[in-house]
């Protein structure tokens, strides 16, 4: 993972490492000294927690006009930033969890999506909602959705899911500077992973999928935290003597298909793993239009990986059995690759993944 | 002409003068007329867009627009047709955007329910009630910040503050003293549904105080308590010091949807609806302006809604190949 950014941002001058977490941060301060459109609301962005972190320090430097607690009024908040959107402002919306953006459907798919369309072009809404994923230490049923694919849903909504420091400081600064509503969607166990970030202002675009290694034997689309776990299961299956072509869609919306079909059509295998449910999501959407583009006479063998089709249960063991990890992404990729070969178990020391030894709760 | 004490505002801002009374009675005849035109035009299926004609509510819409600046914004709901043209948007871009054309205000993509004109600080319209109220306080919110001293006039129905997103909205326009005119236009209907089978208690104004946000009701749809009330409240907001409430009293003349009448269906009585038209602002202003003068006036509203209906029907459909057009706005 540091390897692979070492060398990406080599390009883009001064790095040093950086937590996922300190490069949301840092792009958004950036951006707010940059651009005094730019603001940033939600409940508790002030706070002496400041979002995990994420927006620790904001407040003091930007003011409490342009970083500010809101009532918790999610419906409300979001038509409120909608309209200061409309306004010609740049507001960043801020949701220390991804289930409460339910609260927010309303406005989101009624009005944000929609809004540049229905009004024949005489508004734009300039908004990112950010919100994360949680996961592991009993964050149980509603702490730990991944509900990306409801939004992608809509035409209107942009949908980014980085899964790198790189990538979440990039992907930020471009968000901001989007003439559309963005959900941007982080997760939980990214934010303590460092990886090279370049000092400097930059954009990661949305739309070009990131070839992360590459393989003959099998495409792995990784989506979110998931990318980390297919990463390591990469490794996995290295070890004997499969090699995985990993991708990082960064953005679902828009999608780039043809990096992951082209990958697909070369490998003739591709496994698509969400950090989500599979029915309806972002896996299923991923393989349709790789099937949709492919030659009619192409065969490739296709499979979905995402959390068990349950809610998400709070004791340990089950919450293990809940969610795709390295071990079960490689057993299932091996499967794919091999067939016919009897069953695989990876060495459990090495499917370890530090950031998620590291993660203590409660939040 | 006798002004009389009919038409003295309730809290006295000033007297009315001859002019304002035309423009006022210009603007709520040209609705009235222009919806009248819509309902006699909606048998050709010309129209195919579900139409909420505010017939009988035209003196909110006028008498608070007509307090307002030039570049104060308006809110209007889904029955907007009064709050658009109140506020100055083009009647020709209205009635092309009705049949669907290229040059309706939103290129035929919106239709009745999402009237929007931002030359004119109209804010877009909604169909999903309640739902324009938040956004329009982030308008408010948006001004202040750039320390602007417009305001912004959100229409809803009562059947809006039914909805979360309502006092959610009151609370935070209080909590930062934004410049929100919080206008209910209360016909007693939601749909089909009466008042009295939604509301536990009629006290809405007391409701909203408890927000610390100042209410008044105005009962009997008076035009210039309305514009009145409109001019005081819109000083105190210009001067930071936070939102106002009205609920005005009104009723809907027509069906919810459509361009017919509905007192056969049994859910109200015609004996409801008599007292409004004995009451109709626009009835009362005319009877201030002297015959010739308000037939003169007359005959240009009709020449005007003629002239927008003309240039709808010679207007051309969008081409297909535009359908995918702003889904997205580009950078």
């Amino acid at each position: 993972m540091q390897r692979l950014f070492a060398t990406m941002s080599s390009q883009n001058g001064s790095t040093r490492q950086l937590t996922y977490v300190d490069a949301l941060r840092e792009a958004v301060a950036q951006e707010m000294r940059r651009d005094a459109r730019v603001f940033v609301m939600g409940l508790d962005v002030d706070d002496h927690k400041a979002i995990q972190g994420s927006t620790r320090g904001l407040m003091e430097e930007f003011g409490s006009e342009r970083v500010f607690g809101t009532p918790l009024s999610e419906d409300a908040m979001t038509g409120v930033a909608i309209g200061a959107a409309m306004a010609g402002m740049r507001p960043i919306h801020v949701h220390i969890r991804m289930d409460f953006l339910m609260l927010c459907m309303n406005q989101l798919v009624n009005i944000a999506a929609k809004s540049h369309y229905m009004y024949g072009g005489q508004v734009r809404v300039p908004l990112v909602v950010r919100t994360m994923i949680g996961k592991s230490w009993g964050q149980g049923a509603q702490h730990s959705q991944g509900l990306h694919a409801m939004f992608m849903h809509v035409p209107g909504l942009k949908v980014v899911a980085p899964s790198n420091a790189h990538d979440a400081k990039g992907c930020m600064i471009a968000a901001i500077r989007d003439e559309n509503p963005v959900i941007f969607v982080e997760h939980r166990l990214l934010y303590p992973i460092e990886t090279h970030v370049p000092e400097t202002s930059y954009e990661v675009p949305f739309g070009k999928a990131r070839l992360c290694t590459a393989g003959k034997d099998i495409t792995i689309v990784g989506i979110s935290n998931m990318l980390v776990e297919c990463l390591q299961a990469g490794e996995l299956l290295a070890g004997i003597g499969i090699e995985a072509e990993v991708i990082d869609p960064i953005s679902l919306v828009p999608l780039d298909v043809n990096t992951i079909a082209d990958s697909a059509n070369h490998t003739r295998r591709l496994l698509v793993v969400d950090t989500a449910w599979t029915t309806c999501g972002a896996g299923a959407e991923i393989i349709a239009r790789v099937v949709e583009q492919s030659p009619p006479d192409q065969t490739i063998v296709m499979r979905r990986m995402g959390y068990a089709p349950t809610t998400c249960p709070t004791s340990p063991v089950l919450e293990r059995a809940f969610y795709p990890d390295a071990i079960k992404i490689a057993q299932a990729a091996h499967a794919m690759v091999r067939p016919d070969a009897q069953a695989w178990q990876p060495d459990p020391e090495r499917a370890l993944l530090s950031h998620q030894a590291g993660f203590r709760g409660p939040f | 002409m006798n002004l009389g004490e009919r038409i003295r505002p309730a809290a006295g801002t000033g007297d009315v003068e001859p002019a304002d009374i035309e423009r006022i009675y210009r603007s709520l005849r040209l609705i009235r007329r222009a919806e009248e035109k819509i309902s006699q035009l909606y048998p050709s299926d010309k129209i195919k867009s579900p139409v909420h004609l505010s017939i009988g509510q035209e003196a909110i819409s006028v008498g608070v627009c007509d307090a307002l600046r030039a570049d104060d914004v308006v809110s209007p709901t889904y029955r907007g047709h009064a709050a658009y043209l109140a506020k100055g948007g083009s009647l020709k871009a209205m009635f092309a955007e009705l049949y669907g054309k290229t040059t309706g205000i939103t290129g035929g993509v919106g239709g009745s329910m999402h009237l929007i004109d931002m030359s004119h600080n109209i804010l877009g319209a909604s169909a999903v009630v309640g739902t324009t109220i938040p956004v329009a306080l982030g308008y408010a919110l948006a001004g202040k910040r750039q320390g602007s001293d417009r305001i912004v006039a959100i229409f809803f129905g009562d059947g809006a503050t039914e909805e979360g997103v309502f006092a959610e909205s009151l609370n935070f326009a209080a909590l930062h003293k934004l410049p929100a005119l919080f206008v209910c236009e209360n016909n007693f209907y939601a749909i089909h549904s009466p008042i009295t089978e939604r509301w536990a208690t009629q006290r809405l104004c007391e409701r909203v105080e408890t927000y610390g946000i100042p209410s008044e009701r105005i009962d009997d749809g008076d035009i210039w308590r309305i514009r009145d009330w409109t001019a005081t409240a819109a000083m105190r907001l210009r001067r930071g010091e936070g939102p106002a409430f009205l609920e005005c009293r009104t009723y809907r003349w027509r069906e919810h949807v459509g361009p017919n009448e509905d007192y056969e269906s049994g859910y109200r009585e015609r004996t409801d609806l008599q007292p409004w038209i004995e009451n109709d602002q626009i009835l009362r202003l005319g009877r201030m302006i002297a015959n010739a003068r308000r037939m003169a006036i007359d005959t240009e509203i009709e020449n005007e809604i003629e002239a927008a209906v003309a240039f709808a029907e010679s207007s051309s459909f969008p081409d297909a190949a535009a359908l995918c057009h702003n889904v997205f706005a580009e950078r």
